[in-house]
């Protein structure tokens, strides 16, 4: 049989020539990459250039170190980089490094490679790690996954210059300006002061966008809110301190104070609620990290240039800042765990963090506190050093902080995904119900959680 | 060899079929050979997974110990798992009631109409069915936005207030079952479409021979002739309703205070989001005993009818 004069030997002789030479280039590609392979799945940032930025990095190490790198960017959108790490645990086979969102370092611990070496190495350099990431980090002593700048963020004050200070009385500006010095009326920045703000921006027509239902804006600035107060639902040995607790109480009262002056709308809020009415000229302040005034900048110039970021307010057991970190773990089921741990402790230096955070507008919060003094935070806006105090900076004395710790992670992480603060202060506000009977409330939902 | 015709050498005879090639030519094999690819495909998407799951609810929160049905009974025990369970039970029997009682109608609107516009309104009427529910979903989101809502702002233009579509408990209940109502309702309508064009012209000229009212009819031939389908719409209806997910997790996120919550977003949020795997789990499973109740009623009329007409 032939087919247009070739018969089927030729085609087979051809089809094994063939087949040679394609294996040339294979060849050649394994001699550059004779450091191995490895798979690595990042969070996929919410600004492009910071995909970018990170793939430029990479490559460069990959490199110079003969590895072939293979990349992956995995949205947070609908949750898939949440399903993506839960379907790994499960398969236990996928990428090598993983990006690794708030609470599931702790959620995946048991298949997690401890990176202690890598972390004693980067501390010995740049000093000590923020509480959060070392809460959130760390299982029984042991580094479990590094803190990654790219998408680590604050929750901390984003506020108009104008409105605050017309309605208000407040120069959020020059009480925080961009200089490694606080302001006058700084030492001020109380929750008390937070709400006549709030109900004087309320009667103007431009209240605070606090949302107050189940998603992650709520609980951080609820939860930064509590801290303040030294309201402990549980305590760091994991007893249930909610019934007979004054300062929970002193908590709750503030919160039913301060929705007096809050649209009722916010506890049906989402994440996107609170950029909205920032960006659309309709709040004078939200609590978020910088992707709202990005947004503005884009869509709504006028907005963005009266935008400046600031820590949160601080109350009478101290000054915290809501901080969700962002991790990279290697799994255990790994096969290039040194190539792995190398690339991590590559990417936590400050030359590439410096330009993780450049690419994405000073979003980016690393762990280190030492590396909270990079350029870009002075240099963007308009106005000009508007996130310059988006970081947590020594001079603010304030701390970062997140949700229900220092409770137990596992316990901790169950009433961050439920709300629980948001839902006392809602069952008070909406319902009406009495302090002790939402105390009873919360209690027994606690109670659930630590089984 | 005695069956052989007389004359025929053994050497010549055609040979005695073996077991596989007798099995091989069987009806019934051939049908399991066809419907394999199925069995496999049933069996790794859903009998697999059910027994997995199965497996997982019996498990710690650190899947490392067997606590056989302590999940179950936890959960039985909490508030927050009571509401989910009501509020599952609401939301599955209302919006499947209000779907039958829509598509009802709107298969009688439509099978009225001339042949020539019957197609025009029928494709229309589709519409909703054929979105992603996850996309439309997002758009009743953005009429029911707590801030800038389009209903709020109608309302508004004749004076009247905001409504706090997704704030308030009852109000929430109601825009999740509507937007499920909205989504589900074309397929009770083309189901009961099929059945009506299906009843045979003659009962209805021979009712109407009898002095039978429009009412009479329906009562005494459209109803009757479509039990079986209306039994069927409504248990198919039940089980994708009772494990909806996407509408609840888009327009609520299981709130305001957990009012909204149904088995599959309750699980998520416990099972995923919280990291207990095998208490979602056994959350999902709930699912099935409930249902299971009502495809045995339901399949079981069905079958007694079929029996009567066929009888």
């Amino acid at each position: 049989m032939t087919l247009k004069g070739m018969t089927r030997r030729d085609a087979l002789r051809a089809g094994v020539a063939g087949a040679a030479a394609s294996a040339l280039p294979l060849v050649n590609v394994h001699g550059q990459t004779s450091g191995g392979r490895l798979a690595v799945g990042f969070w996929d940032h919410w600004v492009p250039a910071g995909n970018e930025a990170m793939r430029a990095i990479v490559d460069d190490w990959s490199k110079k170190n003969r590895v072939e790198v293979q990349i992956d960017f995995i949205t947070s959108v609908g949750n898939k980089l949440l399903l993506t790490t839960a379907a790994e645990a499960q398969a236990r086979q996928g990428h090598d490094i993983l990006a690794f969102s708030t609470w599931l370092v702790q959620d995946h611990q048991r298949m997690l490679e401890p990176v202690d070496d890598v972390m004693g190495r980067l501390v010995q350099k740049y000093g000590k790690v923020n509480p959060v990431s070392e809460y959130l980090g760390k299982v029984g002593g042991k580094w479990m996954a590094v803190p990654a700048s790219s998408g680590s963020q604050n929750k901390g004050s984003a506020a108009r210059i104008d409105l605050m200070k017309q309605h208000a009385g407040i120069d959020v500006q020059a009480m925080y300006p961009a200089e490694t010095r606080l302001g006058p009326g700084a030492d001020q920045w109380t929750w008390e002061t937070f709400l006549t703000a709030a109900q004087k921006c309320n009667a103007a027509g431009m209240p605070f966008a606090l949302p107050a239902g189940t998603f992650s804006d709520a609980t951080d600035w609820i939860g930064a809110m509590f801290r303040s107060y030294g309201a402990e639902l549980v305590n760091a040995k994991g007893d249930i301190t909610i019934r007979s607790n004054d300062k929970v109480k002193q908590a709750l009262d503030y919160a039913a104070r301060l929705f007096q002056h809050i649209p009722g709308e916010m506890f049906a809020a989402d994440d996107a609620t609170n950029n909205r009415a920032l960006i659309a000229n309709r709040s004078a302040l939200i609590f978020n990290p910088p992707s709202a005034y990005a947004v503005a900048k884009r869509d709504a110039p006028q907005v963005a240039e009266q935008v400046w970021h600031f820590p949160s307010p601080m109350g009478p057991a101290g000054h915290y800042t809501p901080h969700l970190p962002f991790f990279w773990g290697i799994w255990n089921f790994s096969r290039a765990k040194p190539a792995a741990k190398a690339l991590l402790e590559h990417l936590s230096q400050r030359e590439q963090v410096e330009k993780l955070v450049a690419a994405t507008d000073g979003y980016d919060i690393p762990a280190f506190d030492t590396l909270t003094d990079l350029d870009t935070w002075s240099t963007v806006g308009p106005p000009r050093g508007t996130v310059f105090n988006y970081p947590v900076k020594p001079h603010h004395k304030a701390e970062p902080s997140i949700a229900f710790a220092p409770a137990p992670p596992e316990v901790a992480v169950q009433m961050y995904t439920q709300g629980i603060q948001a839902k006392m202060i809602a069952r008070m506000v909406q319902n009406k119900e009495p302090v002790d009977r939402v105390l009873a409330w919360a209690e027994r939902e606690v109670e659930g959680f630590n089984r | 060899m005695s069956s052989l015709p007389p004359g025929i050498p053994a050497a010549i005879a055609p040979p005695r079929a073996g077991t596989l090639q007798r099995l091989a030519r069987r009806r019934s094999t051939l049908a399991f050979l066809m419907t394999l690819p199925l069995i496999a495909l049933i069996g790794s998407l859903v009998i697999y997974p059910f027994f997995y799951a199965l497996y997982l609810s019996m498990l710690n929160k650190r899947m490392t110990k067997f606590v056989g049905i302590d999940n179950f009974t936890f959960l039985l025990g909490r508030e927050t798992f009571q509401m989910v369970i009501w509020q599952s039970v609401i939301f599955a029997v209302g919006a499947v009631v209000a779907k039958a009682i829509i598509g009802f109608v709107l298969a009688h609107v439509l099978h009225a109409l001339p042949d020539k516009g019957q197609r025009k309104w029928r494709g229309m009427l589709l519409v909703p069915w054929v979105i992603p529910p996850a996309i439309s979903t997002l758009a009743w989101w953005w009429l029911f936005d707590p801030s800038y809502s389009a209903f709020n702002w109608a309302l508004a233009g004749i004076g009247a207030g905001p409504v706090p579509w997704l704030g308030e408990a009852n109000w929430a209940r109601f825009a999740v079952i509507l937007v499920n109502v909205w989504y589900g309702a074309p397929f009770f309508m083309i189901m009961y479409l099929a059945a009506l064009k299906s009843v045979p012209d003659q009962l209805y000229e021979a009712s109407a021979i009898d002095g039978a009212t429009g009412l009479q009819k329906l009562r005494y031939v459209t109803l009757p002739m479509m039990r079986n389908i209306i039994s069927i719409t409504v248990l198919f209806s039940l089980i994708v309703t009772f494990a909806n997910f996407d509408i609840v997790r888009i327009l609520t996120n299981g709130g305001p205070q957990d009012s909204t919550h149904v088995f599959g977003t309750y699980a998520f949020q416990v099972g995923i989001q919280s990291g207990d795997i095998p208490l979602g789990a056994a959350v999902s499973l709930f699912m099935f005993p409930m249902l299971a109740v009502f495809a045995i009623f339901i399949l079981r009329g069905v079958s007694r009818r079929s029996k009567e007409m066929a009888g």
